[in-house]
């Protein structure tokens, strides 16, 4: 019937108490005409695993600028695929070292963004991101 | 193994996955839903509404703890969530934000919040929300919280679909004007004022009692007798059965203060049903509504098929030109779509 929604999960992991930028991006994906379920600050993985299946999304944002990035990003990826949800496409933004984009990459990540991104970038790559992997 | 048999086997993933094809209006939903629906019928659907902040999604956090936690003797439900937010009107996107006030319910799994837009509908529930709630009924939640957008109008809606509805008030959002306007009144069944640790609860409470006694000039001897207080149910006449007064519960949805006595007045009220057959009443007119609603809507497009665009376009023209009157252009419709 009408025209299927993106659906996005906005998370904040980790211990920093900082989520304007987590902020800035879910309302851009919301103008983009996307539905964002928003979490808040301080989730764990568990949490985030937990609330991308209940709310079936599509795609996982992950704002992570404490540094822990290496452990929580592999820790979700982990979760999903244990839930049977390895479709859901995982981007992370924040704070992450060059060196560590390929690793994260490599272990499944679609997307890593730095301070500075457009958001129109973002928006396009999920677009696409989504509509090629359509849900199964 | 079919979508639907897998949700009543309790996987949590096939829920997830039905909710977003009925979410959808997928045909493979409708086609789950009727697997389902002879299961349905079981869970008790509690309504939150109320102006937007005033702490719906704080309460439901709460209800649902302690429905989870309960007191020695008293048995554990398995509850949903459903929440609603609005959608924009301009980009058809949404923020779905009531999930960062429920953080106290993760990693239990008898607890299943689904967060969901208004999609363009106005009366603060999305147009699927009620075959969202069959699903989780079908599925065995025992207790289905609903919350709504919150527009703080009068949402008709939510009565319509719950069993018990609580209207959330909180002091300083100019009470008296606003609820007398909505008419939130006649939908509530609880009446619950939150944010009682801010200054003028004492003045929204007593707007609301003022009002109350105005629907109910019967029942003007039940006054308040102190913090978290709820109105007693007046000494039943025989009579007398079928009148429910909504209580007033003052709570801190932030502290759990008010709970033990909120969670009461749910029970008083799901008797209240029970008792006086109510509940059957509420059933049958809701399942009537949908129905109609349904006719409606399938004998429209029904219609709508048999009848040519170019037909349709002269008999506006004629309509437009004031050849006809519209009451003669739905005459000439109907007759055109049945010929063809
Ligand atoms: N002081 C106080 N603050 C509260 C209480 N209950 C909720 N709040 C705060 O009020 C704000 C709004 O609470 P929510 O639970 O999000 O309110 P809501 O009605 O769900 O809001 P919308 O869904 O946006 O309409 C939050 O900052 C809460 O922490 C309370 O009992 N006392
Ligand atoms: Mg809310």
């Amino acid at each position: 019937m009408s025209e299927r929604k993106i659906r996005v999960l906005v998370a904040k992991p980790g211990l920093d108490g900082h989520d304007r930028g987590a902020k800035v991006v879910a309302r851009a994906l919301r103008d983009a005409g996307m539905e964002v379920i928003y979490t808040g600050l301080r989730q764990t993985p568990e949490m985030v695993a937990e609330a991308a299946l209940q709310e079936d999304v599509d795609v996982i944002g992950l704002s992570i600028l404490s540094g822990a990035h290496m452990v929580i990003v592999p820790r979700v990826l982990e979760l999903l695929k244990a839930n049977g949800q390895e479709h859901v496409n995982v981007f992370v933004g924040g704070i992450i070292p060059d060196e560590d984009v390929p690793r994260l990459m490599e272990s499944g990540v679609v997307g890593v963004y730095g301070p500075g991104t457009l958001t129109e970038d973002i928006i396009r790559d999920i677009r696409q991101a989504v509509i090629g992997t359509p849900a199964p | 193994m079919s979508l639907a048999s897998s949700v009543l086997a309790g996987e949590r993933l096939a829920l997830a996955r039905l909710l977003s094809q009925i979410e959808n209006d997928h045909p493979s939903g409708r086609a789950a839903l009727g697997e389902l629906f002879s299961h349905t019928g079981q869970a008790h659907l509690v309504g939150v509404t109320g102006a937007p902040g005033t702490g719906k999604s704080s309460l439901v956090n709460r209800l649902a703890h302690h429905y989870r936690h309960p007191p020695p003797g008293v048995s554990q439900r398995k509850i949903a969530i459903v929440a609603v937010d609005p959608s924009s009107p301009f980009t058809g996107g949404a923020i779905l934000g009531d999930r960062v006030r429920m953080r106290d319910l993760s990693g239990d799994p008898g607890i299943f919040i689904r967060s969901m837009a208004a999609r363009g509908s106005l009366g603060g529930l999305a147009p699927t929300t009620a075959s969202m709630v069959q699903v989780f009924d079908a599925a065995g939640f025992e207790i289905i919280i609903i919350e709504t957008v919150g527009a703080g109008q009068a949402e008709v809606d939510i009565a319509r679909l719950a069993h018990t509805t609580l209207v959330v008030e909180a002091p300083g959002l100019g009470d008296e004007i606003q609820a007398i306007k909505a008419g939130i009144l006649e939908i509530a069944d609880i009446l619950v004022v939150n944010k009682a640790d801010r200054p003028g609860v004492e003045n929204t409470e007593r707007a609301l009692r003022s009002m109350l006694e105005l629907a109910h000039p019967t029942r003007r001897v039940f006054k308040h007798h102190g913090l978290n207080e709820t109105i007693p149910m007046p000494e039943r006449e025989s009579n007398d059965d079928s009148l429910w007064v909504p209580p007033i519960v003052r709570t801190v949805a932030t502290q759990g203060d008010g709970l033990p006595e909120l969670v009461e007045a749910i029970a008083d009220h799901q008797d209240h049903l029970e008792i006086t057959g109510e509940r059957q009443d509420r059933d049958r007119t809701r399942l009537q509504a949908e129905l109609e609603l349904l006719i409606q809507g399938n004998l429209v497009s029904r219609w709508r098929q048999g009848i040519s665009d170019s037909q349709y376009q002269e008999i506006l023209e004629s309509l437009i030109a004031r050849q006809i009157s519209p009451h003669q252009a739905v005459d000439a419709l109907l007759d055109g779509g049945q010929k063809a």
